[in-house]
């Protein structure tokens, strides 16, 4: 069972107390948007066995959402950050780089 | 005005804790920028205490401030005050983007009292409630059992929680097995 | 036979008897007895029949990894099944019967299946069952499940309670024996948090029974002195009988406290779970005997060698007055030495290496006893119990030499770690040729949340097979695991213990090993599941070469005892098979609980009344009083209707419905979600969040709106009402509250940070009422405040003052289609409202109703119902709600969706009203059916009943649907499949059956 730092509360809260938000920093795409970038928004999610960014939302606790790295193939959790962002903060992802040499970058698969 | 009744009117039980439903309490919500000087000064005229550190619980006179969220405090006054309360909020943070609204009715509160106490709500909350990290004063939110709830060292053995009315029996069913006599874990 | 040894049993409490008994028979035991120890001292050998065969089975081990010796332990409320005696705690008034037999112990039926064993092979179920179909639902499965399960499942409501416990640790040590107390002490002394359990109730695990040495004193001497030296550390915990259960993710330990097993009504729960957080966890698990393969394994009087100096040790119970001893190993001999000074006869040792010249060889030489190396066991004979062995040469095929009497075998096969608790979360194994075991491989230990180890094994269950080099590796563990945890470790030095030389062991997986096929047929690997080594031999001729699949195949390993015994006899035998090396072949997957856990331990305080929260209304107390019959709506309980003597539920809502058009309705509706939403950018967040404009709402107005998700489905309807230049509150249906809530976070949290709005959910502040009829303002009227007159009060508007005296909030607004208000008062007035509400209005005929009221008259009305006429598939224009998208809009969520092709079908089922000619109520679901056939052959279908109810207004079935072009069809007559094969004819109609012109609720 996970844990993972809010970044709010300052606890290394457990699974039990948070609640799963699916990929992170998904551009949102409106009624001016055409079919294919709709659909990426609405239904293409990245699935990659490594490096991961997500959301969580501290439901029993503070009730705010943040953004978490982490590995989904060891569970290792690279950092929570803010859910106020696009994208990651540039010293996680320069963490995640040099724990994970072969990791090719964020959104370098996209 | 009608006689106003508590969702348990002061149920308490004697186990090795004593669990109490606590009555009528005023319970505000604030939400704003907590690091700006207006809630700050609102704050402390409306319960006569700063603003609480992050997972704090700051209390006077028996009023009082908790750390919620990064943008949200709940302010302790007594029943009768609360209107009286989140008008002169509403008055100090004119200018502000705030919220200031009266949850009493919406809570039930909680207290713990006896030497097990922290050894009941570690029965049922994901928390480390060991004596050095969780003294008097730290307040967190968290769950109990199945539900949410909010709770904070309030003296030497004695802790006060906040949930939500509606699972006011649910809540104390789930304290009063954990304080049941014979149920003591000898651990915290 | 077995008995007691005079003034024998380290762990005994001589002076204090215990009476207990065994399938009626009233027994004696001693303090500190485990009912197999006291079961064994009464020469209860056998003690059990096997699962499968039935065969006669006695106690093999003395701790976790037992598989045969499981009873039903206890009376009504405490009984319990397969529960094994080893583990179970002597006291007084025990009761236990022995299980799987018909009609007894000593005689029973069942046992036919062994005389015609060679049936039932591996896979015989699944070879067997195949065909007929019919003949698996008529003949094999009742058959299968008459005999299926070893004990019987407990009848009566569980007497006992249970809880959890959570823990945060540094260090959590697994295992209490020398090793796991040298780890906890090496890390208590850093200053770390502590935590160390055992699953037995005494300290020390095997060490003291095995004789060591430790610092120059008895084991037990140096056990008592570590524990008070614990007990001294603040930092440290330690607790008895508490099983280290499962590791998980990020540190996560499970541990299984039998608070009140030994001592049952006592008032203290039974068990405790412990869910401990630990940075490091340290496995000092130990390990466990293998048996040996040879022909009659399982006959009761077969033991481990270990198990049988336990026995005397711990608990001076001797299994047998004439002991063969059969080995591979110079462990075993330690077994025949105890047993010779105690006394008794060990006629020979048999060992299949080809020599033994070891310490433990020499002096069990030295005492007179015969050893026969290179020998084997080439049957044993007896039948409920042994009554002795036949010798072969271990490199032959089972030539008999010799028949020996006797009436035990203590076998050993070598000893394999417990390496449970490290592979739970993914700890790799490596083979260690030598020992003949795997064994944690270091360097891959299971890793955290920061990508660190956090499993250190110790001890034996780290291979480390001698007393020095245990406590050397514990040591170690523990100084490892208090660094990792961010602590320095003291440089002090490791205890240190004599070790005895041991000789290589060589490993033997049958018995002779040229046995023949009738002896391996005899040759039991899983004892609990009777899995012989015909068995997985079978498998890997029929291609399972997996060893899951071998498993899965022969249920080796399946059992209640998870293969503790059987795993790495089973897989050498299926890599011998496959002439493969055993790390090649590879182990099955280590999954939690290590021992069987009870239920009620993992529901915890789960049960009862607190099973599940059970949200109530201030008015809840109310309804219970008056013969309501509840509704389970999320956690909430709202009354579906109230019950009056003699009516009948259906008789009751019709009386609901009826009063309240012709006269007075009150509806506890204080579950309809109340978010108040605030800021100066509140109105543009609402536009964003509903379908229609609410930014362009008046103060002091109300509209009803539609929330869809980013698909473009309807996930929630309400009524919203502008409160003040920038505040709105915004009614949610009631399971909506708190997902609706939770919405509105994400989007200003996640995407709109910069949007000044604040959002509560005031859901439970308020107790709200419907106030609905004709007599509706009568009744406010008479309590007297607020003027409710259509003029001050028109339909969709909203004011707030006093009612008779209570602080209200009212809502002009009606899901009924009669004149309606909807009150908030705040929650802990609710009560004393609703009591003034049925006081006042008595003369006008009020009376509660409940929602199946409220549905009737919402569909007599046309109105929707989220979850009804929603599915989650279903967009507003399906619904005909077009009028409530906004044109003016650019933006709104799932909106863009709604653009999309699939969305804009013409073909899309839409709402419509539906009638059956004969007046009937149509089935709830029941789909429109049309000519001809789909690709599927199935009757083509064009609509669906979203809504049916039998309409007491109206005196006739109503209901809404979902139909392809139905609102270009009205008048049009289709039929509806019912679940009886025949046919319904109802007319597509307007889907509003009542007061079309909306003139009862407008007055």
């Amino acid at each position: 069972m996970l844990t993972l730092d809010c970044p709010y509360c300052g606890v290394a809260a457990e699974e039990t107390e948070l609640h799963g938000g699916g990929e992170a920093h998904l551009k949102r795409f409106g009624p001016a948007s055409s079919d294919e970038d709709f659909e990426g928004y609405l239904f293409m999610r990245e699935n990659p066995k490594g490096v991961n960014f997500e959301r969580w939302r501290h439901v029993n606790g503070c009730g705010k959402w943040f953004h978490a790295a982490r590995c989904t193939m060891t569970l290792e959790v690279f950092g929570t950050y803010s859910a106020q962002t696009t994208e990651p903060p540039k010293a996680l992802l320069a963490k995640i780089k040099k724990k994970r040499p072969q990791w090719p970058g964020y959104g370098a698969e996209k | 005005m009608s006689e106003a009744v508590s969702a348990l009117n002061n149920a308490s039980y004697a186990g090795f804790v004593e669990v109490t439903e606590m009555g009528l309490q005023g319970m505000i919500t604030l939400r704003g920028d907590l690091s700006s000087a207006a809630i700050k000064k609102a704050v402390k005229t409306a319960v006569g205490v700063g603003v609480p550190e992050q997972r704090k619980m700051a209390m006077a006179d028996g009023k009082g401030a908790g750390w919620m969220s990064p943008d949200e405090l709940l302010l302790l006054v007594p029943y009768a005050q609360v209107e009286k309360t989140v008008t002169g909020l509403q008055k100090t943070l004119a200018k502000a983007h705030f919220m200031a609204v009266n949850v009493s009715d919406a809570r039930v509160m909680f207290r713990l009292k006896g030497a097990g106490a922290r050894e009941v709500l570690a029965k049922v909350a994901p928390v480390d409630l060991s004596s050095d990290a969780f003294g008097e004063g730290d307040l967190r939110r968290s769950r109990i059992a199945q539900v949410a709830a909010a709770f904070w060292m309030s003296g030497e053995d004695e802790f006060t929680l906040v949930a939500f009315r509606s699972v006011a029996d649910y809540v104390f069913g789930v304290l009063k097995i954990g304080a049941q006599p014979g149920s003591e874990v000898g651990y915290l | 036979m077995s008995t007691r040894l005079p003034n024998a049993g380290r762990l005994l409490n001589r002076s204090k008897a215990v009476e207990f008994t065994f399938n009626g028979k009233r027994l004696k035991g001693f303090e500190g007895d485990t009912l197999g120890a006291a079961l064994l001292a009464n020469d209860q050998m056998m003690v059990g029949r096997s699962f499968k065969y039935h065969r006669p089975r006695g106690i093999i081990a003395s701790g976790a990894e037992e598989p045969n010796a499981l009873v039903n332990m206890g009376q009504d409320g405490r009984f319990e099944p397969n529960q094994r005696v080893t583990t179970t705690e002597l006291f007084d008034g025990l009761t236990a019967t022995s299980q799987n037999h018909w009609p007894s112990l000593e005689f029973d039926v069942g046992v036919a299946n062994n005389y015609v064993a060679r049936f039932l092979p591996a896979g015989f179920y699944y070879k067997t069952f195949m065909a007929p179909r019919a003949a698996w639902k008529h003949v094999f499965e009742p058959i299968i499940r008459q005999s299926a399960g070893l004990g019987k499942a407990p009848k009566d409501r569980d007497a006992d309670r249970y809880e959890h416990f959570y823990a945060y640790v540094d260090v959590m040590v697994i295992g209490g024996g020398i090793a796991g107390l040298q780890a906890a002490k090496a890390a208590g002394d850093s200053g770390a948090k502590v935590l160390l359990v055992e699953q037995t109730r005494h300290w020390g695990g095997r060490a003291p029974v095995d004789g060591a040495k430790i610092d120059g004193k008895p084991a037990d001497e140096w056990i008592t002195e570590t524990l008070a030296a614990l007990a001294a550390m603040d930092n440290v915990s330690v607790r008895t009988r508490t099983m280290g259960s499962g590791v998980y993710d990020h540190g996560y330990v499970l541990a299984y406290e039998q608070v009140a097993d030994h001592t049952p009504g006592d008032g203290r729960p039974r068990h405790r779970l412990w869910r401990v957080r630990a940075k490091q966890i340290v496995t000092a698990t130990g390990a466990i005997e293998r048996p040996l393969s040879f022909a009659g394994n399982d006959i009761p009087g077969v033991m481990l060698a270990g198990a049988v100096r336990d026995y005397a040790i711990n608990w001076g119970v001797s299994v047998g007055d004439r002991s063969v001893v059969v080995t591979n190993n110079d462990d075993a001999y330690r077994t025949a030495i105890t047993l010779k000074e105690a006394g008794l006869d060990i006629p020979v040792i048999i060992d299949a290496r080809a020599e033994a010249n070891g310490d433990l060889p020499n002096q069990a030489r030295a005492l007179g006893i015969r050893i026969e190396t290179g020998k084997a066991i080439a049957k044993v004979k007896g039948g409920k119990r042994v009554t002795g062995v036949a010798i072969c040469q271990q490199a032959g095929e089972g030539a008999v030499l010799e028949e020996i009497a006797c009436d035990s075998v203590a076998m050993s096969g070598g000893w394999s770690p417990v390496v449970h608790l490290w592979s739970h979360c993914g700890g790799k194994l490596i083979w260690d040729t030598e020992q003949a075991h795997f064994r944690p491989d270091a360097d891959r230990s299971p890793t955290g949340a920061d990508g660190a180890a956090f499993v250190v094994p110790a001890g034996i269950a780290n291979g480390a097979m001698g007393t020095a080099d245990v406590l050397v590796d514990a040591d170690k563990a523990g100084k490892a695991a208090a660094k990792a945890a961010g602590f320095t470790a003291k440089r002090t030095a490791a205890p240190k213990a004599v070790q005895v030389d041991e000789a290589a062991l060589s490993p033997v997986w049958i018995m002779p090993q040229g046995a023949g096929p009738k002896a391996r047929m005899k040759m039991w690997l899983d004892y609990q599941n009777d899995v012989k080594v015909s068995d997985v031999q079978l498998a890997a001729r029929e291609g399972y070469e997996s060893v899951e699949h071998t498993k899965r195949y022969t249920t080796l390993g399946m059992a209640t005892d998870q293969g503790k015994l059987s795993n790495i006899n089973g897989l050498a035998i299926l890599a011998d098979s496959l002439n493969a090396d055993i790390p090649q072949v590879g182990t099955t997957t280590f999954r939690p609980p290590y021992t069987p856990i009870s239920m009620g331990a993992i529901a915890g305080e789960a049960r009862g009344e607190i099973f599940q929260p059970l949200r109530k209304t201030p008015i809840h107390g109310w309804h219970e009083k008056n013969g309501v019959y509840w509704e389970p709506v999320g956690h909430w309980r709202r009354p579906y209707c109230f019950q009056r003597s003699g009516e009948s539920v259906e008789q009751a809502v019709h009386r609901e419905v009826k009063n309240t058009r012709e006269n007075l309705g009150l509806l506890d509706a204080s579950t309809l979600g109340k978010l108040v939403v605030t800021g100066p950018d509140a109105g543009r967040f609402l536009d964003m969040m509903y379908t229609n404009m609410m930014s362009n709402l008046k103060v002091g107005k109300c509209r009803y709106g539609l929330m869809c998700s980013e698909n473009g489905f309807l996930s929630d309807d309400g009524v919203v009402a502008r409160i003040d230049e920038d505040t709105w509150l915004c009614h949610t249906t009631s399971g909506g509250a708190d997902r609706i809530h939770a919405w509105m976070e994400e989007w200003l949290q996640t995407e709109w940070w910069d949007w000044k709005v604040y959002v509560a959910n005031l859901t439970e502040q308020f107790a709200q009422i419907a106030v609905v009829g004709p007599n509706a303002r009568k009744v406010l009227e008479k309590l007297g405040g607020m003027d409710v007159s259509k003029e001050a009060l028109a339909f969709m508007e909203w004011n707030e003052g006093k009612i008779g005296g209570f602080d209200a909030r009212v809502y002009r607004i009606s899901f009924s289609g009669e004149l309606s208000y909807e009150i908030s008062v705040p929650a802990s007035q609710g009560r004393a409202f609703w009591d003034a509400l049925h006081e006042v209005g008595a003369e006008f005929g009020a009376m509660a109703y409940g929602t199946e009221a409220l549905h009737i008259m919402r569909a007599e009305k046309g109105f929707i119902m989220i979850g009804d006429e929603t599915d989650g598939t279903i967009i507003p224009q399906d619904l005909g709600l077009n009028w409530a998208l906004s044109k003016k809009k650019e933006d709104y969520l799932g909106k863009r969706a709604q653009q999309r092709s699939h969305m804009t079908d013409p073909n899309r089922w839409k709402l419509v009203g539906l009638e059956t000619l004969d007046g009937s109520v149509l089935p709830d679901g029941a789909y429109a059916i049309a000519p001809g056939n789909n690709d599927n052959a199935q009757r083509n279908m064009v609509g669906r009943v979203t809504s049916t109810y039998h309409s007491p207004t109206l005196n006739r079935g109503i209901a809404m649907g979902l139909v392809l072009h139905g609102p270009d069809r009205m008048g049009e007559v289709i039929e509806f499949g019912k679940t009886d094969q025949t046919m319904v004819k109802a007319k597509i109609v307007d889907p509003v059956f009542y007061d079309k012109d909306g003139e009862k609720q407008n007055v």
